[in-house]
């Protein structure tokens, strides 16, 4: 019995130890346990929250069950997205084609919930039974008069990395849909935060207090018309490059407009997510803007941070996450408050990601792909990890093995962009590491 | 029996919004993790699997790990066997387990792979080596929901491995899908009435195990493949749920009776004194043995704990909502207490749920009974109904929040909530639980809303 498959050494990389280029970006093996979903997953969590938006998905019940309201994606207004809708494929459709149920279905909901656009996911067996989604978005989105977009995700076509392409073309039909054409000065689209608990509002209040005008957020908070008209910003901010990379191209090929990538965890990240705007309107009043911004915020947040830095001084961390730019700034976020990232791995890295990722490590990290339970189980005890910092299928591996964890994951409840996110940050991972909990779950004879 | 109480009828939307059920390999899995030493194995594309553990894992709080053949465009298209040669090989090399419980997908069965012959193929490939037992329960989900594929599976696990033999005084049990805590309940039970009882399957422990420190790759507890075989020469079949009583198609218990003559005792969940009684009245005539003491003492007090709340739960309005054999049980305890129910809801599309109630439990005549539905068409009657309790799974928070009134979670899934594997339903001493919870939800929501903050009830 092997922790470690043959078919996935390639996939994980002890840095000063091993010298092969990482192997990534591949589908992930059967029955190794993969904590990675499917194309349609990735499709769902990106365009999830564009809160106006009909979002019905067109296959048999699981796929839309596992995803109603999964995501912690704050709306200011509509709730539209936190509704599940699926055509709830029944044998019957499936013999004889589920287009008639998927028409009525839309039409029905359109009428009832008057969306600004619907997007139809089509899951694994739609393509397989034969219906064709695209002719029947076409002739609903003419009977009312909206975008019906069709989002083609079956899970199997890829990693859940292709469903964030997909998401992203889907999106990209309805960029520059507005009659709008003229740049709007220091203007900016915020792409690739999804304002889960509220994380967008952060961002925004800050680039607000700059004088930067905010287009459109995609998704987070997302809204149909912003992203209809916002192909006039100026300039587009990409966060989580895995998944919103190809909408900034796409729209720096067609319309010209320059991104940057940006990350908002961690001071350094966060300040020079800000920093780059302003240099890059080259505005004098808006790098001052910053720089008082900046300023006051880590006036204030360094003193706040020292306990916290004082009592997790050296504590060991490892990280598991979806997307690998996220993994880099917690990297960075946990060095801030004195600890070791022993571990550090995610769902969908790239090469460059983990050769960035190997260069912010100390020697000896493990650095992993596409892992499963139990490679991450077997390290975070081999590097006596105090935490493990993931998602849902993450959390039981820690709790099990008794050590603390943080929940850095699409349903988090609390808001870990930003400066006040570092506090958050830090102030949730004390709670774990800190607790009296892990007295009782050491072995008996201890 | 009387047919004429009508199944039929029509949802108000083509889509399904707010699904009430979830998908059929969910259901298959949670039979296969109470199997000892086994990985269940998904037959279809990563997703599925990821996101039923994902779902399991929310609810159960513990490590769920279930594999998946990972289908790839070219699997799609010619078939996942390579997948699933693959998968196997790395789940052996992994986990080394006893067993591999597969279950197919909506994808694998609408391309038509034929899962006995790949894994007959399988084994033939390999034989000579030693492999772990390889089983299979056909799980899409176009046709049924996780209930149906809780059954489906509990099915082919008796047809794979039940063998005939010497009869034993052994008891094979079906709890149907309830709680680890449920399930603990139900083992020392009929271990007080000296049976020695095979609970099909037991997960137990391997769904609320204790902390580990190191990580185990196949969690502990579970029906063993000795006691799986030894089904087949129990002495009688105990199978829960009402619905299951009634179905049509075969069932593990009407398996085991037309295969090995095993007889078949067919009970609703004991849910409250009535069910409860039929259940230890069972296992009375099993046993041959009055029940314990204990139990009359618990009976006693679940009496007295139903005199002393009479009043607060009368008349009030109460909405139930899950898989329909729990609703099913539930409606059954709430109508003893004098709690209302003015709306059943279900995802379960058995067509049995509706007779059921009427006939069986005799609910009352104004009492709405919606299966085969979803949760947006029963947020939609409880606007109009005004209940004031909701008793369910923690995925109608959302109605009992915009109406104001307590939601009582039972079942599955709760998602929101620390305990759900303890959450106890069955038995004397399950409905006591029940009992306090809901008749406390009631209080707690009259005192909340009292003017004047009193301190005695
Ligand atoms: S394809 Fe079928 S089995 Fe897979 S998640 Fe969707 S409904 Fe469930
Ligand atoms: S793999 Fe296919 S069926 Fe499964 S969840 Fe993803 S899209 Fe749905």
């Amino acid at each position: 019995m092997d922790t470690i498959l043959k078919d996935r050494q390639k996939q994980i990389l002890i840095k000063g130890k091993d010298q092969f280029q990482m192997e990534c970006a591949k589908a992930s093996l059967a029955g190794s346990v993969s904590q990675r979903a499917c194309v349609f997953c990735g499709s769902r969590v990106v365009l999830y929250p564009i809160v106006d938006a009909l979002h019905l998905i067109h296959g048999p019940v699981g796929c839309a069950a596992f995803t109603w309201d999964i995501r912690g994606s704050l709306s200011s207004g509509p709730q539209l997205h936190r509704l599940s809708f699926t055509t709830d494929l029944s044998e019957n459709e499936v013999i004889f084609g589920g287009e008639k149920k998927l028409y009525k279905a839309v039409s029905e909901l359109i009428d009832k919930h008057r969306p600004k656009a619907a997007f139809i996911y089509s899951t694994c067996i739609v393509g397989l039974i034969g219906d064709d989604v695209e002719a029947i978005c076409k002739k609903i989105s003419r009977e009312k008069n909206i975008e019906v977009i069709p989002v083609q995700a079956p899970g199997f076509a890829g990693t859940k990395k292709d469903g964030y392409k997909v998401a992203c073309d889907a999106i990209a039909q309805l960029v520059g849909m507005s009659k709008e054409s003229k740049t709007r000065p220091n203007s900016i689209n915020i792409l690739g935060d999804f304002n889960l608990a509220g994380e967008l509002w952060l961002l925004k209040d800050y680039y607000e207090q700059m004088g930067v005008e905010i287009v459109s957020t995609i998704t987070g908070d997302g809204r149909v018309d912003d992203i209809k008209r916002s192909h006039t910003a100026a300039l587009n901010l990409v966060q989580c490059s895995g998944s919103m990379i190809h909408l900034a191209k796409d729209m720096k090929e067609k319309y010209n407009i320059p991104f940057k990538r940006v990350s908002y965890f961690g001071i350094e990240d966060m300040s020079t997510a800000l920093y780059e705007v302003a240099r890059f309107f080259s505005n004098s009043e808006m790098i001052r803007k910053a720089s008082v911004l900046v300023k006051n915020e880590i006036n204030a947040l360094l003193p706040a941070l020292a306990p916290y830095k004082q009592k997790l001084a050296g504590k060991r961390a490892a990280i598991y996450v979806g997307g690998a730019f996220k993994a880099i700034s917690l990297i960075k976020a946990l060095r801030l408050i004195g600890m070791d990232t022993v571990i550090v791995g995610s769902q969908t890295g790239n090469k460059d990601d983990y050769l960035l990722m190997k260069e912010l490590c100390d020697a000896g990290t493990v650095i992993l792909d596409d892992s499963n339970p139990m490679e991450l189980s077997k390290f975070v005890q081999e590097k006596q990890a105090d935490i493990l910092i993931g998602g849902v299928k993450e959390r039981p591996i820690a709790y099990k093995m008794g050590l603390g964890f943080c929940d850095h994951n699409h349903e988090r409840k609390e808001a870990l962009a930003g400066y006040q996110g570092m506090i958050n940050f830090a102030k949730e991972v004390y709670a774990s590491v800190m607790s009296p909990v892990w007295q009782f779950t050491k072995p008996k004879s201890l | 029996m009387n047919t004429t109480v009508s199944n039929q009828r029509t949802k108000t939307y083509a889509a399904t919004r707010n699904a009430c059920k979830i998908c059929a390999p969910l259901g298959a899995s949670v039979v296969f993790k109470g199997v000892r030493n086994c990985v269940p194995l998904i037959h279809g594309s990563q997703g599925c699997s990821t996101y039923i553990r994902r779902y399991m894992i929310s609810h159960y709080k513990e490590p769920m790990d279930i594999a998946s053949t990972n289908f790839t465009e070219e699997a799609a298209i010619f078939g996942g066997e390579r997948n699933f040669d693959t998968a196997v090989r790395n789940i052996i090399e992994q986990y080394n387990p006893e067993s591999i419980a597969v279950a197919s997908t909506c994808l694998s069965e609408t391309i038509g792979d034929d899962m006995e012959k790949i894994i007959r193929q399988f084994k033939a490939r390999h034989a000579g080596e030693s492999l772990p037992d390889i089983f299979f329960a056909s799980t899409p989900s176009y046709k049924g929901t996780h209930m149906d594929g809780f059954h489906a599976a509990t099915l082919s696990l008796v047809k794979h491995f039940a063998s005939s033999g010497e009869p034993t005084n052994k008891i094979n049990v079906f709890p149907g899908f309830v709680s680890p805590q449920d399930i603990r309940n139900l083992k020392t039970i009929l271990q007080d009435f000296g049976l020695e009882a095979t609970f099909i399957t037991d997960y137990d422990e391997t769904m609320d195990n204790p902390s580990w420190y190191t990580y185990k790759n196949l969690p502990e507890g579970g029906t063993s493949i000795a006691q799986l075989q030894s089904a087949g020469s129990a002495m009688a079949s105990v199978e829960l749920g009402k619905t299951l009583a009634k179905q049509q198609e075969e069932t593990a218990g009407t398996y085991l009776n037309h295969q090995f003559g095993i007889p078949k005792i067919s009970l609703g969940l004991p849910i409250g004194i009535h069910e409860s009684d039929a259940f230890f009245k069972a296992l009375e005539s099993l046993s041959g043995k009055e029940s314990p003491a204990k139990y009359i003492a618990e009976r006693g007090r679940l009496v007295d704990a139903y005199v002393d709340g009479h009043k607060y739960n009368f008349g009030k309005k109460a909405v139930v909502y899950g898989e329909e054999d729990l609703v099913i049980g539930l409606v059954s305890f709430l109508e003893e207490i004098g709690l209302d129910v003015v709306l059943c809801v279900s995802g379960g599309k058995s067509g049995q749920m509706k007779r059921i109630l009427k006939e069986d439990i005799q609910i009352k005549s104004h009492t709405e009974i919606l299966d085969d539905t979803d949760f947006e068409e029963m947020a939609e009657r409880c606007r109009e109904i005004r209940p004031d309790i909701l008793i369910g799974n923690s995925k109608g928070y959302y109605i009992s929040r915009e109406l104001n009134i307590p939601l009582v979670r039972v079942g599955f899934p709760i998602h929101d909530r620390m305990g759900a594997q303890r959450v106890q339903h069955l038995a004397y001493i399950g409905t006591q639980s029940l009992f306090d919870k809901i008749t406390n939800a009631l209080i707690e929501k009259k005192q909340n809303e009292s003017p004047v903050g009193y301190k005695y009830m």
